[in-house]
């Protein structure tokens, strides 16, 4: 444990983590948390491109009934892919690995993650996976759906499902060993005076996050070892043929990926909870139930995986423990909701870009939540199960949701990362147009839910077309917002004014350093006397004037100690 | 099912009148609190926006009263939903004693359905108005789903196991029939019609054109081909257990269990013999999987199950 000792000689003002050392090797080798994040940065992006491009072209081929753009199994491919590279390459890395491991050393007042080449090996386990599920893509694709749902994905399918199975299996290692570094991380290195209750709910909702991952996780593994043990070994586990359960399969599959769902909101929630304490300038209303919130929804969400089998003919009380326990899920995601917006009462509100993310994020998250409940009544779901009224809520759970929270928090600690700031009225723009395009995009596809077009569809029948029509009007809005906002992003590094360490007059530790920050974080471990967002005792002057100034104001390396 | 524009699906069955009612009690519950909150965001953003960028709000650390109201009241009106949502669902559960049987095969990328009668049908479902109908699910080769929108209902037929699904059709028409749970190349292709027809046309309907043999018969034929009849003798004097009268008993197994001799076990006594062997019997009837199709198993049964109505 090296936080007690004063920063060595390297980190005077003016050396960052990224002007620390140059070279493929100094990032390829690094140990460094935040770079190890960057890394996770830039991959998961590429993987965000990629399973977005598959995305634009299945809105493509929905535009009109009949399949005119690609034969069947290419559609049925482009699907598959595009939920594979989203789920477990993009939504499931991006908030803990790429701002986890950025913020949550700085923000407990650590100078690095308690296992710095575990991190490292993680960010080597994703890209290991990632390049196998890439190279089952370019050798021919997948086409079972991301949910390998046997006896298809075991006995039917002839394409490349055992490469992208491992690929999934490996990246699923990343997961679990950056769930073991944050929570040794929390445990063990705050710095003194940042007891439980002083933490950023950001670090309450990665230690909920990181309890999923440790616990799920390797289930998903020991599932993916069965197939793979059956298709070898021809041991009759899933496949009927053999005296195997195909429905065993999916019991064992959404005991992992009901809570992986968890993994992928749970850190949003955390984020949220900054940004608005930073924008309304006030601390977040009923700190503990928001913080003892997360932990409940990640335990909870592993009881109630059998709502994804409500027809596949599971016993019927079994579907009502599971449909009870569901609903218990939404009470303290609607506390959540309930205590975000009562943070804005009396508030100092500013409208920046995070928190435009930050409330649309509510918005739509909260449309999520409520279109789950219709999911978790057993009746109307018998009717909803397997339409476009699920592929609506999971979209907006997981793009409303999850993707609003992960860009109001990149929006957010942009500067600290970069030290530069992006241009507003792009960033502004860009967030309106992704939260219409997204509107008109999901909102038609509960209406093609209810009426009963089902998901994975090519072809459709007339009808339907005009809901899909509007439905890929807003895919090619949200395309747009997109471009955009990697456009500006990409320009602010090179063209952005200089941030300064605190642009945002926001509190917490990673403040207080400069932007970016130095290599080891902290020069002198800070001492932590106060609650999180204590805004009320904030000089939000102190750092204020323009942050336009030249080097933004050089911090004082007693005020780290202060604070 | 022609509609230009549709935005809500006709209602067909008794199931679609209750669905659609807790359907609009959900999203009269979802408005109320959306539309609730996204008001006091936008109040709150407008009403206390920063006009100076020196503003430090007074803290308000919480409220006690505040918390418990917003935790008990969702957890209260969630409970009451799902206890309407489970209501239903029981009643979709078991089918009325007095619904008619029809059996229908999933395979990539058809449905092949039988009606005791013996009339068959592809990708076509033809059932009476006002009569409940107990459909009872199987697959030849991955996981369907049989769903009919107008209906509300949906089921999905796995290999290896029966599902049974039913319905009471209320207005005659023609509605779609998808296959819901992603099967293959042709999933989108595996699109049916249910036609509800008039109580006396369906009559008509069961005894026009070429019938053939009904299912009862098809499986007693079937039991003779296949040699079922050398060991399983109704004197109870076979190397297997006596059928007559067997069908809905519960039978003692090897193991010491008592399972019920239900369409279930009867399958899989056929495809996996060795599996449940009843008490008393020696392990020595073959293996069927493989060499007979779901129909073709689906027509014993009903022969086995007809063995027992006679009584």
């Amino acid at each position: 444990m090296t936080t007690n000792t004063t920063a060595s000689q390297t980190s005077s003002g003016d050396v960052s983590y990224l002007s620390a050392s140059y070279g493929i090797k100094s990032w390829l080798l690094t140990l460094d948390h935040k770079r190890v994040g960057i890394l996770y940065l830039i991959m998961t992006t590429v993987f965000f491109m990629v399973g977005g491009l598959f995305a634009s072209l299945i809105r493509l081929e929905l535009l009109t009934p009949q399949g005119d753009v690609f034969e069947a199994d290419t559609y049925n491919k482009l699907f598959t892919m595009h939920g594979v590279a989203m789920i477990f390459f993009f939504l499931i890395p991006s908030v803990p690995a790429v701002l986890g491991n950025f913020l949550l050393p700085i923000q407990i007042g650590a100078r690095d993650v308690a296992f710095p080449k575990l991190n490292l090996l993680s960010w080597y386990c994703f890209m290991v996976g990632g390049t196998l599920a890439t190279f089952a893509i370019v050798m021919g694709g997948v086409d079972t759906g991301w949910t390998f749902y046997t006896p298809y994905s075991s006995t039917y399918s002839s394409y490349y499902v055992a490469l992208a199975l491992s690929g999934v299996f490996i990246n699923g290692f990343s997961s679990i060993l950056t769930g073991v570094n944050f929570l040794t991380t929390i445990h063990k290195m705050r710095a003194p005076g940042m007891t439980w209750f002083r933490l950023p709910l950001f670090i309450w909702a990665q230690y909920a996050t990181s309890v999923i991952m440790i616990l799920g996780t390797p289930v998903v593994a020991i599932t993916l070892l069965l197939v793979a043990l059956e298709n070898l070994f021809r041991i009759g586990i899933f496949d009927p043929a053999l005296g195997g359960d195909p429905i065993l399969f999916q019991h064992m599959f959404w005991f992992y990926s009901h809570p992986a769902v968890y993994i992928m909101i749970v850190p949003g929630f955390g984020v949220i909870s900054e940004v608005i304490a930073c924008f309304a300038r006030k601390r977040i209303f009923g700190y503990t139930f928001v913080a003892f919130s997360s932990l409940a929804i990640a335990l909870l969400g592993f009881l109630v995986w059998g709502h994804h089998m409500f027809t596949t003919g599971q016993s019927m009380y079994a579907g009502m423990v599971f449909s009870f326990i569901s609903f218990l899920v939404g009470v303290p995601t609607a506390v959540k909701i309930f205590n975000w917006t009562a943070t804005l009462y009396r508030g100092s509100i500013s409208l920046e870009t995070p928190m435009y993310y930050a409330l649309g994020f509510i918005g739509l998250f909260m449309l999520g939540g409520l279109t789950g409940l219709f999911l978790s009544t057993i009746a109307v779901d018998i009717h909803l199960h397997d339409t476009y009224f699920v592929v609506a809520h999971f979209h907006f759970v997981m793009v409303g949701g999850m993707v609003m929270a992960y860009l109001a928090g990149i929006h957010f600690w942009w500067p600290k990362m970069t030290g530069r700031m992006y241009h507003e009225g792009w960033s502004k723009a860009s967030a309106l147009l992704i939260f219409f395009g997204f509107n008109l995009t999901f909102f038609p596809q509960f209406v093609l839910g209810y009426l009963g077009m089902p998901r994975r569809y090519h072809v459709y029948p007339e009808e339907f077309q005009i809901l899909n029509v509007m439905s890929t009007a807003g895919a090619s809005i949200l395309a747009v917002g997109y471009l955009i906002l990697f456009a500006y992003l990409f320009l602010s590094l090179f063209v952005g004014r200089k941030a300064g360490p605190n642009p945002w007059r926001a509190v917490g530790l990673e403040w207080e350093i400069p932007s970016p920050p130095g290599p080891h974080n902290f020069d002198v471990t800070p001492i932590v006397t106060k609650e999180a967002y204590a805004y009320e005792e904030a000089d939000v002057t102190r750092f204020g004037g323009n942050a336009n100034d030249a080097e933004g104001e050089q911090i004082h390396q007693e005020e780290g100690a202060e604070a | 099912m022609s509609d230009y524009f549709p935005l809500f699906p006709e209602q067909a069955s008794t199931f679609a009148v209750q669905v659609d009612g807790l359907f609009f009690l959900l999203v009269s519950l979802s408005v109320f609190f959306a539309v609730g909150v996204m008001f006091f965001i936008v109040l709150f953003s407008v009403k206390y926006r920063r006009r100076s960028e020196d503003e430090r709000p007074k803290p308000i650390k919480g409220s006690l009263p505040l918390e418990l109201a917003w935790t008990i009241i969702p957890l209260i009106l969630s409970l009451v939903v799902f206890a309407l949502g489970a209501g239903i669902a029981f009643r979709m559960y078991r089918a009325p004693a007095n619904a008619i049987d029809i059996y229908a095969v999933g395979k990539q990328w058809m449905w092949k359905i039988q009606h005791s009668q013996g009339k068959r049908e592809i990708n076509e479902l033809h059932v009476p108005v006002n009569q409940p109908v107990r459909l009872t699910l199987a697959s030849e080769d991955v996981i369907h789903s049989f769903f009919i929108p107008a209906f509300r209902v949906k089921k999905d037929a796995v290999p290896g196991r029966y599902n049974t699904m039913w319905f009471e059709a209320t207005k005659v028409g023609e509605y779609y029939l998808f296959c819901a749970e992603y099967c293959g190349t042709q999933h989108s292709g595996m699109i049916g019609r249910i036609v509800v027809m008039k109580q006396e046309e369906f009559q008509d309907w069961l005894s026009g054109g070429a019938t053939g043999e009904t299912m009862v018969e098809a499986g007693a034929r079937q039991f003779q081909q296949l040699g079922c009849e050398t060991c399983h003798k109704e004197s109870n004097q076979g190397r297997g257990p006596n059928l007559v009268g067997r069908y809905g008993t519960p039978v003692q197994i090897t193991t010491g269990e008592t399972v019920m001799a239900d369409e279930d076990y009867l399958r899989t006594s056929i495809l996996d013999p060795r599996s449940q062997i009843v008490d008393g019997y020696e392990p020595l009837m073959p293996t069927f999987q493989g060499q007979i199709s779901e129909e073709t198993v689906m027509q014993i049964i009903s022969y086995i199950q007809s063995l027992s109505d006679s009584q």
